[in-house]
């Protein structure tokens, strides 16, 4: 028998992260149920990003508490981070290596069933299945975006981090990102959300968390 | 009715670092800048050796396995930096960080792949060290292979902690050889003599304590390794 989620996906008590002396995140709380969407909003340099980094395990929390599906993010990271994707301004792609072969190593590494049967679906969900053989090295910023989230879909996250996932797409690439979130969310995966397209983001979160200066305000 | 999709079966350590490696090869095949450097780099640090100790050719000779070693160890510092730039681009390194992929699996599958690096290197300087300086293997190819496997190994596991720290530092190029060259001295001692000991002849039978003092500098060098790199790169 499979033990059932966790009714909380995210449960953050006083988060803050510090980068020298300054606060990026000022003792942020966070409570956010499994299946649930979050809307982050902010101006830039607000700590949209520095939350989402925080959540995902990849920069540790100065002080606060949280835990991600059950798990403490002080101590489970590895544990974490195999249960959440986060797309982020960073593509983590290979610029000499082609667009298939930048998921081929991640399906790798991830142990993904038929890995290149697996990569032609989301290369064509992302509407990349003519560029597949292309080195990323040509890629516009809008492709590398589509690349980035086909990668991020490969490990079919429960907690789906985006930290401006409509940044640099044309309109057609905001549709085709609208609708990959909300079949993500269909799926029963978590979602938290930052842009600055507030209407879009409302259109797809339940939930929605202001931050101004690091600190939770309201919008 | 359809069978549902296989579970993932994410692979143990040894087969994450051979993904890393494999990447690692790939993109120095795509863009084979890192490997041509490398090369006319050493090759024209071992020809300013050989002019600025004139045409001596007895000395330039006798000094030959120090030469060589010194044009691998400077080149060295090159391929290493070079082996963490695509990492930082687009953070890619922090991409496989949360996949995730075990810190140590990514520290074997680099350091390898610069260990592969290395070699490659090495072939093509043996013919060039043997031509300029006019010296033959006394003890045979084999073993002089043998010595700079050992070497490129030596170079590599403590060449991979640097890097990865000196990615992170604005410095990184002045910052990298500043760590690296004084933890490489002992090891560069070693290959040098185990070098020209193979060069030149062993009459005292010195080859084994050398190559054995090479594989203890291995042992020590990899698991350390093993141990810090996990830290370098979360912290």
């Amino acid at each position: 028998m499979s033990t059932p989620a966790p009714a909380l996906a995210i449960d953050a008590v006083d988060l803050s992260r510090r980068y020298g002396l300054r606060w990026a995140l000022a003792k942020v709380n966070v409570r956010l149920e499994t299946g649930q969407s979050l809307l982050l909003t902010g101006h830039n340099g607000s700590g949209k990003t520095t939350l989402l980094r925080v959540l995902a395990g990849a920069v540790p929390a100065s002080t606060g508490k949280a835990t991600i599906f059950g798990l403490d993010l002080a101590t489970q990271r590895a544990a974490i981070r195999e249960r959440v994707g986060l797309l982020t301004h960073s593509s983590y792609l290979y610029e000499d290596l082609s667009a298939s072969e930048n998921l081929l190593i991640p399906a790798r590494l991830l142990g993904v069933p038929s890995p290149a049967t697996r990569i032609r679906e989301l290369l064509a969900q992302v509407g990349l299945e003519g560029r597949a053989r292309d080195a990323v090295r040509q890629f516009s910023a809008g492709m590398r975006k589509r690349l980035s989230i086909a990668r991020m879909l490969l490990k079919e996250p429960a907690l789906a981090l985006f930290d401006e996932p409509f940044g640099e797409l044309d309109p057609g690439g905001i549709e085709q990102m609208e609708s990959l979130i909300r079949a993500l969310q269909q799926r029963g995966s978590t979602v938290v959300l930052a842009t600055h397209l507030i209407e879009q983001g409302q259109s797809l979160c339940s939930q929605r968390l202001h931050l101004s200066g690091g600190r939770a305000t309201a919008a | 009715m359809t069978a549902p999709a296989p579970a993932p079966v994410r692979p143990g350590l040894l087969r994450s670092a051979l993904v890393i490696l494999q990447k690692d090869l790939l993109i120095e095949w795509r863009s084979r800048a890192r490997i041509n450097a490398l090369v006319f780099f050493a090759l024209s640090t071992m020809l300013l050796f050989s002019f600025a100790l004139g045409p001596d050719t007895r000395l330039l000779g006798r000094s030959a396995g120090g030469y060589l070693w010194l044009a691998i160890m400077f080149s060295s510092v090159l391929a290493l930096g070079e082996s963490f730039r695509v990492e930082s681009e687009n953070a890619a390194l922090d991409g496989l960080r949360l996949l995730p992929v075990d810190a140590r699996a990514i520290f074997l599958g680099k350091a390898a792949g610069n260990a592969v690096l290395l070699l490659i290197l090495a072939a093509v300087l043996v013919p060039v060290t043997l031509a300029v300086y006019d010296v033959r293997a006394l003890l045979g190819l084999p073993r002089l292979l043998g010595v700079l496997v050992l070497g490129c190994l030596a170079i590599s596991a403590p060449g991979t902690v640097y890097a990865a720290i000196a990615s992170q530092s604005r410095a990184r190029d002045v910052l990298l050889p500043l760590l690296l060259f004084p933890i490489l001295i002992p090891a560069l001692i070693a290959c040098s003599k185990a070098a020209t000991l193979v060069l030149h002849g062993d009459a005292m039978n010195e080859l084994e304590s050398w190559t054995g003092l090479l594989i203890g500098f291995n042992v020590a060098y990899w698991s350390l390794g093993l141990l810090l790199f996990p830290n370098v790169i979360e912290d």
